[in-house]
């Protein structure tokens, strides 16, 4: 009798204790709960990301984000992260993912479970997202390139580009776009004399740059789309004593690139800001959420400051041109 | 045995590849001068110099090990793993001095080429298959202990950035120190016992352990020699690119043993010298330095890099055999 008591005492405790922990869980839903799902944890670039999404969750209020990504940059780790992100049943993930068709099976799973899932970054492949939000396209990229170099150099004189490897699919796609804004008649006076390539090297970089140097007495900028060799072609303008003679722009990263900007061996470059990139995808996810938005072609989705996204064919997003970088500016970004 | 005494060194020198070589660059030299006159001023010059300058300090430790008729693949692995460590020590004790970094750089490398000496020595394991091993060890190290991330110009100190950029009579340091380390390893190869020791097992194993060769004792010093250079190569590298990042380095392997194979060191050991060694360094760096300037479009540098290397291999060999025909000959007749 007593044994049976005392059944009936714990078996109304565990239930209670459930109830309770639902009750909780519901609770937290009332907010609603996103995750910015990045490719590895440490990363200062995706730290900046998350700084962004905080900054649009503040700004939207009633939204809770968190930021996740697997130790090591796989996609098995980031798989194993969105079962239990289903599980958990969150409203909607953001994810910088590292392989765009790995991913499609799981983020299916998770859409079909009522998340919205989109991407940035490094996008998932079409069926596996609503959207794919890209930092720049391809032709905002390079036109800009040119723009930069033809503002240090007032638009004069002979102009190289120092890329990575002579097979790097964006860097010669925006390079290719960097030959057809160089074509527009306020860069009569602008020549586009070589493009060679540092492999991403530091050692291969520092020497093409000098070589340039040397090769063309009029050069007046090398343009680097590529952080190691914008790093390299620094020092080697650097050393070679011809900072300020030779102008130095490109893609890089601003922690990295710092002490040249400061310097002003590198006045200006850009990169996609990632800030910009953590905030509009928390304005996307919120919209999507809600309801107001669905994601489709043609759609805009406001994005807060950062006016708003227009949606392209296949669900992707392009969000503006990159952010200049300059010594007035640089020492605000840790990434 | 193509070896010689000391006393005869610089007939003999002109008799061996080392002279084919060096016509082989004044030859190379001339078309490239030709198309780009200022290739030969001074500046030029000393710039080809300080490039080469690592290339030169990893390549003679290299020569000590294909002398031994082995071979070190890890030699990037540990540039790349000394040269973080020292971009990082620099980055967090700034007060600690470049001479410092360097002897730090050493240490480190010294314990590396250790491993792979006890490897290749006691545990029998062939130098190709143990730093086939250890080349991933060392990188996946190097980003183990960075985790990934990169030290850049302006974490590190202007001293330490400045050191192989600061000159000594007109000649940088980084020059300098290479100029050390040749001496030193000259005369290492020369007048010492354990430099002979070296070319004799190289040479002819089973002969050298009868004389009282210490084999196992020979190979750990040989890869010590190659770790503890890579490991100062590695220091001055990141001083020198003003950056240290996890894949620097990366197939540098190759070109220390191009450099060795051009000089005329025989790639199964027991034969070759250190003034080939940097000869090849140098026919190496014209080469890589020469083709950029020469308006030839990028895509043909790769393959016209590789063609002279064969060209000049091929000749150097046939020079070589037509000299052991002549000397077969000789003692016939």
């Amino acid at each position: 009798m007593k044994k049976a008591l005392l059944f009936v005492l714990i078996a109304s405790l565990v239930v209670t204790g459930l109830f309770a922990q639902g009750a909780k869980e519901q609770a937290v839903k009332s907010e609603k709960e996103i995750v910015i799902l990045v490719k590895s944890m440490g990363n200062a670039f995706f730290d900046a990301v998350f700084k962004g999404s905080q900054e649009a969750a503040a700004e939207l209020g009633g939204i809770k984000t968190t930021y996740m990504g697997p130790p090591q940059a796989t996609a098995e780790g980031q798989i194993e992260i969105i079962e239990t992100l289903i599980a958990q049943r969150v409203a909607g993930i953001a994810i910088s993912a590292n392989d765009a068709d790995a991913l499609i099976p799981v983020t299916k799973k998770a859409m079909a479970a009522g998340i919205k899932v989109i991407s940035f970054d490094s996008g998932i492949n079409v069926g596996g997202r609503i959207v794919d939000l890209l930092p720049s396209n391809a032709e905002l990229i390079g036109r800009q390139q040119i723009q930069l170099a033809a503002e240090l150099t007032g638009s004069k004189g002979d102009v190289a580009v120092l890329s990575a490897s002579a097979q790097a699919t964006n860097q010669n796609l925006w390079i290719n776009w960097m030959k057809e804004e160089i074509k527009d008649a306020k860069y009569a006076n602008m020549k586009l004399v070589e493009v060679v390539y540092g492999d991403d090297a530091p050692d291969k970089s520092y020497r093409e740059a000098v070589s340039l140097m040397q090769k063309y007495p009029n050069l007046k900028a090398i343009i680097c789309p590529t952080t190691v060799g914008l790093l390299a072609t620094a020092q080697a303008v650097k050393d070679a004593g011809k900072a300020g003679i030779v102008e130095v722009t490109g893609l890089g990263l601003p922690s990295e690139m710092k002490g040249y900007i400061l310097d002003g061996t590198c006045r200006q470059m850009a990169l996609w800001n990632p800030i910009d990139l953590g905030y509009t995808s928390t304005y996307i996810l919120n919209g999507l959420i809600d309801g107001t938005v669905k994601g489709t072609a043609g759609e805009s989705i406001p994005a807060g400051r950062m006016d708003s996204m227009k949606v392209e064919k296949d669900g992707i997003i392009y969000m503006g041109y990159p952010y200049v970088f300059n010594k007035d500016n640089v020492e605000q970004f840790t990434f | 045995m193509p070896e010689h005494a000391p006393s005869s060194l610089l007939k003999k020198a002109l008799e061996r590849r080392e002279l084919t070589l060096m016509l082989l660059l004044v030859v190379l030299l001339v078309p490239i001068t030709i198309r780009s006159p200022q290739f030969l001023s001074a500046e030029n010059i000393n710039r080809i110099l300080n490039d080469m300058a690592i290339l030169s300090i990893v390549a003679i430790g290299m020569f000590y090990v294909i002398l031994s008729n082995g071979i070190d693949l890890s030699v990037g692995s540990i540039i790349a793993f000394t040269g973080m460590a020292c971009g990082m020590i620099n980055e967090s004790h700034p007060s600690v001095s470049p001479l410092v970094l360097l002897l730090v750089g050493m240490l480190i490398g010294l314990l590396m080429g250790l491993l792979n000496g006890v490897l290749v020595a006691y545990g029998k394991i062939p130098p190709i298959i143990t730093t086939l091993g250890t080349v991933n060890i060392y990188r996946g190290l190097t980003f183990v202990l960075s985790k990934g991330t990169w030290v850049t110009a302006h974490e590190m100190t202007p001293s330490y950035i400045g050191f192989p950029r600061t000159t000594f009579l007109g000649i940088s340091y980084l020059l300098w120190i290479a100029f050390v380390v040749i001496a030193v390893f000259y005369y290492f190869s020369r007048f010492t016992r354990t430099g002979r020791e070296v070319y004799a097992i190289g040479g002819n194993p089973t002969a050298a352990k009868f004389v009282g060769v210490n084999e196992n004792r020979v190979r750990v010093v040989v890869f010590l020699i190659s770790g503890t250079l890579c490991g100062l190569a590695g220091a001055l590298w990141t001083a020198r690119y003003a950056s240290a990042v996890n894949e620097m380095a990366t197939g540098f392997e190759m070109q220390a043993v191009a450099a060795c194979v051009l000089g005329g060191v025989n790639f199964s050991g027991g034969a070759g010298g250190i003034i080939g060694v940097v000869l090849g360094t140098l026919f190496l760096g014209v080469v890589t330095n020469a083709l950029p300037v020469v308006y030839l479009s990028v895509f043909w540098q790769t393959l016209v890099q590789g063609l002279i290397i064969l060209i000049a291999l091929a000749l150097n060999t046939l020079s070589d055999q037509r000299k052991s025909a002549k000397l077969l000959a000789q003692r016939r007749g």
